[in-house]
C-alpha cells in the first residue's frame, strides 16, 4: 500500500510562557509540527503521535524536495495503514528542547541574542505534555481520539492519560515503562558523560566556538544503539564477521559490528544536537509519575479516566524496557478497573521493535484504533 | 479452543453474573463469552489469553485482553479485583491445576469453571471400544489435543473438597448442551458431557 506521499511541516509560535517542571520558563517558543489527514468538523478524529529520544515531527511521507527523507514512523501511517489517514487526523511535533525545528538549546535565546546552549532550561515529560496540550488547543481539539508513542513517546502517552485524563479517549503505550530502572539511568549517564567530557563541549556553549562535541555524541549514540538491539539480532546480523576475513591486530574497524556502530554513531553525530541529547536523557531519567502519589503507581493510575481505553504493548526481546516494565503499567491500570489490553509481541529487534513493520503488531494497533467511533 | 459462538455453557455462566459485575475470563479466546456477557448482562469484562491470534481477535472485538500465561498464575491481578473469574473449557489444558484454582479465588470473589467430563458415558464407551474419545466437548485427536489433564466431575469435586473450596452451584450439560436432570452425582457423572461449576472459598 502506498504511503502518504509528499508532506509539509509547519512552525507554530506560542507567545504564552511555558512554565517547566524544573522551575525554568520558556518565555515563548515555536513547535515544528506535521499533520496528515483531515481534522473532521467535530474535531473528534485527531491522533497525537509522541516521539522518543531522537525523534521529531516528521512522522511519515517525504518532503517534495527531499524524496529520501522518509518520516520515522512511515510504515504505520497512511491511507489504509494502522494510523489510517483516510479516517484520522494525525499530529506529530518536535518537543520543546528538540533540535528539529522546535525551540531548543540551539535556538536563539531572546534574552541574550545567542544560542541557549547550556542555559536552556531542563524539560520534563510533563512539560512536553503541557506544550502538546496547547498544540491541541491551537487546533481546537478538546479531546484526542488517541495519544500514542513508543519508548519515551509511550511515557508521554501515559502522562497525558494522568495529567489530562478527560482529553484522552485512547492511549497506546508501546515499549515503555512507568519509570527508568537504575540500569537504564546508568546507561544514560555514561552517554551523557561521553558528551560532557568532550573537549569540544565547552560547557554546552559550543555553538559560540564554532564546534560541536561530535566524539562524545557519537559515543553516546553507539552505546545507546547497543541497548536498542537484542543480543540475538546482533548475533544474527553481525556475528563475529570480519571485514577483511583476517585479524589486522590494530584498532581500526575489524568486526562488522564495529563498523555498523561507528556508522550509526557518525550518522547521528552529524545531525543531532548534543544539548538536546542531554536534555532528552534527563527527561527519561526524571520520568516517574508515581511520585505524584508517594511512589504508588496504582494510586497514580487512579487519576486516569474510567472511559479511557489503553493498549499497552511490549516486545519479548526488548531488554531496555522489558515486558515486565509494561506489565507494571498494566497491573496498576487493572488494579483500578481500567479498560486495558496488553500484548507481548514476539519480535526479534529488541527495543527498536516498536519501529518495525510486523503484521501482528500493526494488526493490533490497527484493530485497536479501528474500534474508535467518530 | 474457545472459539465456538453461542456455547451452552455461556448461557449458564451468564445466568450467574449480575449487571455491573467485574468478570475476568481466563483463556478468553476471541472474547466471545465476554462479548455475550457485556451485551446481555452489562458486565465489565477483561480476558486473559496467551495466543497471538486470539489477542488480535479479542482486541478487534473491542474486548480488554491481557496477554499472559496462565501457568504462571495471575500476578498482574490484585486480590479480590473481580466478582467472577471464569475458566471456560480450559482447566483441562492447565498443568498447575490447584495453583490456578487458588489464583482464581484470590483475585475473584467467585470462580466459574467449565470442563469436559471424561466419565461421560460416550467417552467411556469409546475407551471400552479401544479408542480415545472425540466428541463435541472433547474435539481433538489424542496427538493434537491441548488437554493435559483428564478428569471427571467426581474427581473435580473431590479436589474442591480437598482444597476447601465451596461449590455454590453445579450445572451439567449433555453433548447437545441440554441440562442433565439427575440428582445423584454418580448419575450426573455418567450422563454429563460438560460440567459448569460456581465456586467460592470460605471468607
Amino acid at each position: 500500500m502506498p504511503g502518504i506521499g509528499v508532506v509539509e511541516s509547519q512552525r507554530i509560535h506560542f507567545n504564552e510562557p511555558l512554565h517547566l517542571r524544573s522551575g525554568g520558563v520558556l518565555p515563548s517558543y515555536e513547535l515544528a509540527v506535521e499533520t496528515y489527514g483531515t481534522l473532521n468538523a467535530a474535531k473528534s478524529n485527531a491522533i497525537l503521535v509522541c516521539h522518543a529520544l531522537s525523534g521529531h515531527h516528521h512522522l511519515a511521507g517525504h518532503y517534495a524536495d527531499q524524496p529520501n527523507n522518509i518520516g520515522w514512523w512511515d510504515n504505520i501511517i497512511g491511507p489504509g495503514r494502522p494510523l489510517d489517514t483516510d479516517k484520522f487526523f494525525i499530529v506529530g511535533l518536535n518537543n520543546p528542547g528538540g533540535c528539529h525545528g522546535s525551540t531548543g538549546p540551539s535556538s536563539i535565546n531572546p534574552a541574550t541574542g545567542k544560542p541557549w546552549g547550556a542555559d536552556f532550561p531542563m524539560v520534563a515529560v510533563v512539560d512536553w505534555v503541557n506544550a502538546q496540550a496547547r498544540l491541541a488547543d491551537f487546533f481546537g481539539i478538546d479531546q484526542w481520539a488517541a495519544v500514542m508513542g513508543g519508548s519515551l513517546g509511550g511515557m508521554q502517552a501515559l502522562r497525558w492519560s494522568i495529567t489530562y485524563p478527560e482529553r484522552v479517549r485512547n492511549a497506546l503505550v508501546i515499549a515503555s515503562a512507568p519509570k527508568l530502572s537504575a540500569q537504564n539511568i546508568a546507561f544514560n549517564d555514561v552517554a551523557r558523560q561521553a558528551i560532557l567530557t568532550d573537549p569540544d563541549f565547552h560547557g554546552g556553549h559550543y555553538y559560540e566556538f564554532g564546534t560541536r562535541p561530535v566524539r562524545g555524541l557519537r559515543l553516546a549514540r553507539m552505546l545507546g544503539h547497543i541497548t536498542y538491539l537484542s543480543n540475538d539480532q546482533m548475533g544474527e546480523k553481525f556475528g563475529r564477521e570480519l571485514r577483511n576475513n583476517a585479524f589486522s591486530f590494530d584498532f581500526d574497524v575489524e568486526f562488522e559490528v564495529e563498523s555498523y556502530l561507528r556508522y550509526q554513531g557518525d550518522k547521528f553525530a552529524g545531525y543531532f544536537d548534543a544539548n538536546t541529547y542531554l536534555l532528552m536523557t534527563k527527561a527519561l531519567d526524571y520520568f516517574d509519575p508515581a511520585r505524584l502519589d508517594d511512589g504508588d503507581l496504582v494510586r497514580t493510575m487512579a487519576r486516569t479516566h474510567t472511559d479511557t481505553n489503553f493498549l499497552v504493548a511490549s516486545f519479548t526481546t526488548d531488554w531496555r524496557f522489558s515486558p515486565a516494565r509494561s506489565r507494571e503499567i498494566v497491573a496498576a491500570l487493572l488494579a483500578n478497573g481500567r479498560k486495558v489490553s496488553y500484548a507481548e509481541i514476539d519480535l526479534n529487534y529488541g527495543h527498536d521493535s516498536f519501529l518495525m513493520e510486523d503484521a501482528h503488531y500493526h494488526g493490533l494497533v490497527g484493530a485497536f484504533l479501528g474500534n474508535i467511533k467518530l | 479452543m474457545t472459539l465456538m459462538p453461542g456455547r451452552p455453557d455461556f448461557d449458564v455462566i451468564a445466568s450467574w453474573v449480575e449487571p455491573g459485575h467485574r468478570v475476568l475470563d481466563l483463556g478468553c479466546g476471541d472474547g466471545s463469552l465476554l462479548r455475550q456477557l457485556i451485551a446481555t448482562r452489562d458486565v465489565q469484562g477483561w480476558g486473559v489469553e496467551i495466543d497471538d491470534a486470539n489477542i488480535l481477535a479479542a482486541v478487534r472485538n473491542g474486548i480488554n485482553v491481557i496477554q499472559s500465561n496462565l501457568e504462571k498464575g495471575l500476578a498482574d491481578f490484585a486480590d479480590d479485583a473481580f466478582d467472577h473469574v471464569v475458566l471456560s473449557r480450559t482447566l483441562q489444558t492447565v498443568r498447575h491445576t490447584e495453583h490456578i484454582l487458588r489464583e482464581m479465588l484470590r483475585v475473584g470473589r467467585e470462580a466459574v469453571v467449565s470442563f469436559p467430563n471424561f466419565a461421560y458415558w460416550k467417552n467411556l464407551r469409546s475407551v471400552l471400544d479401544g479408542r480415545m474419545p472425540v466428541s463435541e466437548d472433547l474435539p481433538y485427536q489424542w496427538y493434537d489435543s491441548p488437554n493435559v489433564r483428564f478428569f471427571t466431575l467426581l474427581d473435580f469435586e473431590t479436589l474442591c473438597q480437598q482444597m476447601g473450596l465451596i461449590i455454590r452451584e453445579r450445572q451439567v450439560l449433555d453433548e447437545a448442551g441440554t441440562p442433565v436432570n439427575a440428582s445423584a452425582a454418580r448419575d450426573l457423572n455418567f450422563l454429563g458431557s460438560l460440567a459448569v461449576y460456581r465456586l467460592t472459598r470460605p471468607r
